[in-house]
């Protein structure tokens, strides 16, 4: 009875089946059902958009890492999702040649600078997103129409602007103006369960992020069903909050990220001079992340002096 | 019924379909035995035959060194034919007493009965215990009648045996309470008696029900014993984890279970003990599950000390496709093995043969920073920090991070999804950092 060479490593011999890409690919899998939405009401214009974000975002990873001399790894999705996300934040009015540079920079600079993933301080689409509304102001902040096509505002905008209202049942569906993925709170709060039910992502940020959220709105006299259902919320209370590598490890951290993120959008709809905080709530809050991290540490067992 | 468990934790695969329903066999007779004399933490022994002797089953060939170490016997009767150093399952050589068996099994005559337990006293008992080799069984043979005799300022009040079999696979100590119930109760009276408290636990996971119940059967009308069903979740078993899931007290950081008034020894200590006590038999013979993917008829085993696991794996019909790992022990803890020509030794729980498929195999990514490994951590550690610290040489800060609480279970590696070698880094930190604090000391 003879054996071959056995492996002999250190314990534990075995290992869950979870890993870095059935991760990606499971939040790829929770984005389709609004990004499916999204091509339905903004049609050829919104499949073009995130076909050339994420084949800008995919190239941008590939010769990055191999200008770094670095295994091409993109096969982990990790840049799919990242040009997936963008394209979802910006408009649908937006050239695509835009889109390219957005996610150019979500990659370049939001990512791969820092030594790529895992390294990087910032949710890279967000630092692509803010590159963009910097850049270009008045291509990220015209919005059309998904019935007639023609300008209009989104629903935060037209609230803060012109104090008119948009009804729920139109901002859970997605039938309103804005960018390509924010549109329809429904069908991202389906895909962030999913990821909540398949153990991807834990509740602790969504909850605390959306839960803030409301219980500001109430508390300062603005309604906060249409504070939820609308802008950006859904989209990166669900995907981009929950961005593990931006956000703390630990539950506590987690629930005070969420209730810092919930905060500053709250802060910045209300009061700001834009309609929108999601972006810059999530971009600050990733900023305390390493601070959060050293505060929030788990109880440790028998952490009680000995005697 | 009410279900028992401490934080964090990790479900790994049970895994042990294979074999929990088999019920024990003796393994057949091995020509020749290979025992060591260092089966158990602590100083190894001085080899008390020579070449050529004839030895019994039972007999004493190798004397304990110090208080912290436990005699070696004989598990067959024979003629020693060598006495040199031999690799075995801790991955270094060490000095072993090779025996060629006569197929006798002729017993030596100091193996008599030592009475009934209520005539013993405390003292007779630990004496006993000793004297018959006995550590524990659950992998980590730490000599038992050290155990027993924690400082009285201690103030022991509890006794908790460990029925948890957390490991994977392994279904050894599940069959054992199965099977002789009795002993493992009189053994958890023995302790109690020797430690003169009056509370003991039995903890057992509840993926062993019909277990629980048998326990709970051979428990009833025993004063003080109570057997109590736990979450099955990994590493329930580990003696911090069992303590808190048994009692809720907490073992202080760096103190031992008597620092929380506990002792904790496995079930089949247990019956080891009993054995010792009712017909003087020491620990020459252990249950053994030989299991996984590789293995053609997995099997649990009664098997004597010094057998190679080549004959054990032999029994079980050998292998199945082209074995990729042999681990002495379960899949969390067990040790890799270099080959299959080394004895079965007193903490050799298990036997495991993994394939491929259930190997999985890959290359470490960069940590995504999930959370997952802090999630699981039984002790609330920063596992992918210490991971950091640990592998930059970073000694104090790992120290800060308490990486000395670090038990090593292996619950962070298992769940990383990036399949970073966490508690390896982690386990080559810790050592490090006592040997500073050797240095320092010295
Ligand atoms: S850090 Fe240590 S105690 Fe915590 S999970 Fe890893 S091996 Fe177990
Ligand atoms: S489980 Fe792995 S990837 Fe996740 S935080 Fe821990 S080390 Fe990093």
């Amino acid at each position: 009875m003879e054996h071959g060479n056995l492996v002999v490593s250190s314990s534990p011999h075995i290992r869950s089946k979870e890993s870095v890409n059935s991760i990606m690919y499971n939040v790829i899998i929770a984005l389709l059902p609004a990004t499916v939405a999204a091509i339905y009401f903004f049609r050829l214009r919104a499949f073009l958009l995130i076909a050339v974000s994420i084949i800008a975002a995919i190239a941008a990873e590939a010769i990055i890492l191999k200008i770094r001399k670095k295994p091409i790894a993109i096969n982990d999705g990790s840049a799919i999702i990242t040009g997936l996300l963008l394209a979802l934040t910006i408009s649908p009015a937006m050239p695509l040649w835009m889109a390219v540079v957005g996610s150019v920079v979500s990659i370049g600079i939001g990512k791969q600078v820092y030594g790529g993933l895992g390294s990087n301080p910032f949710n890279p689409a967000l630092v692509g997103r803010a590159f963009l509304i910097i850049t270009f102001p008045v291509q990220m902040t015209t919005w059309i129409n998904p019935i007639d096509g023609l300008a209009t505002a989104t629903p935060l905008g037209l609230q803060k602007m012109e104090g008119i209202g948009t009804g729920y049942l139109e901002l859970l569906l997605g039938n309103v103006g804005g960018s390509l993925g924010e549109t329809s709170a429904l069908l991202l709060l389906i895909g962030g369960l999913y990821l909540i039910y398949k153990g991807i992502i834990r509740w602790y940020i969504p909850v605390s992020y959306l839960g803030t959220v409301a219980a500001m709105s109430l508390i300062l006299g603005s309604d906060p069903i249409f504070q939820l259902l609308s802008g950006g919320l859904m989209l990166g209370a669900f995907f981009m909050a929950t961005d593990m590598v931006t956000s703390p490890v630990t539950k506590k951290g987690q629930l005070i990220f969420g209730i810092g993120a919930g905060l500053i959008t709250i802060i910045v709809r209300l009061y700001g001079g834009y309609p929108e905080g999601v972006l810059f709530s999530i971009l600050l809050m990733n900023i305390f992340t390493p601070i959060i991290d050293k505060y929030a540490m788990p109880k440790i067992y028998g952490e009680v002096k000995s005697k | 019924m009410k279900k028992l468990t401490f934080k964090g934790g990790t479900h790994p695969p049970h895994s042990k379909k294979a074999t929990e329903k088999l019920a024990l066999e003796k393994a057949n007779a091995p020509k020749i035995v290979v025992i060591p004399m260092q089966q158990h933490i602590g100083a190894p022994c001085d080899p008390i035959v020579a070449v050529g002797d004839e030895v019994k089953v039972g007999q004493k060939i190798g004397e304990a060194k110090g208080f912290v170490s436990v005699p070696v016997h004989s598990s067959v009767s024979g003629k020693v034919t060598a006495i040199e150093p031999r690799l075995y399952s801790g991955g270094t050589k060490v000095t072993c007493v090779v025996i060629e068996s006569d197929m006798q099994d002729t017993i030596h005559e100091s193996v008599t009965s030592k009475g009934s337990l209520e005539a013993l006293s405390a003292d007779d008992i630990k004496n006993i215990i000793k004297e018959a080799g006995i550590v524990g069984m659950g992998g980590a043979a730490f000599p038992t009648h050290v155990k027993l005799a924690p400082p009285p300022e201690k103030n022991v009040d509890t006794v908790i045996l460990n029925g948890a079999e957390c490991e994977p696979y392994l279904t050894a100590d599940h069959r054992l309470m199965l099977e002789n119930p009795e002993d493992v109760v009189y053994g958890l009276q023995a302790f109690m008696k020797a430690l003169n408290v009056s509370k003991g636990y039995i903890g057992i996971e509840d993926n062993k029900m019909d277990a629980i119940e048998a326990m709970e059967k051979a428990a009833q009308g025993k004063e003080g014993i109570e057997v109590v069903a736990l979450h099955a979740k990994y590493p329930q078993g580990a003696e911090k984890q069992l303590i808190y899931a048994c009692t809720k007290r907490e073992v202080p950081s760096g103190g031992l279970p008597a620092d929380a008034r506990v002792v904790v020894n496995n079930v089949g200590t247990a019956a080891a003990v009993a054995k010792a006590i009712k017909t003087g038999m020491p620990l020459v013979e252990r249950i053994v599950t030989i299991t996984g993917e590789g293995i053609s008829n997995p099997k649990n085993l009664f098997v004597k000390i010094g057998t190679s696991f080549r004959e054990v794996i032999e029994q079980c019909g050998g292998f199945k496709g082209n074995p990729q790992k042999i681990i002495a022990g379960g899949p969390m803890m067990g040790i890799a093995q270099f080959n299959i020509d080394i004895p079965v030794i007193k903490g050799t729980s298990g036997i495991l043969t993994l394939s491929e498929n259930e190997l999985q195999l890959s290359d470490p990514l960069a940590c995504i920073k999930c959370g997952r490994c802090i999630e699981v951590c039984p002790i609330g550690l920063l596992p992918t920090k210490l991971e950091s610290f640990s592998s930059r040489n970073m000694l104090m800060e790992a120290e800060n991070y308490h990486v000395l609480d670090c038990i090593e279970c292996g619950s962070c590696s298992f769940i990383c999804p990036a399949k970073r070698r966490l508690v390896e880094s982690i386990r080559l930190g810790k050592a490090q950092v006592m040997a500073e604090k050797r240095k320092a000391k010295a």
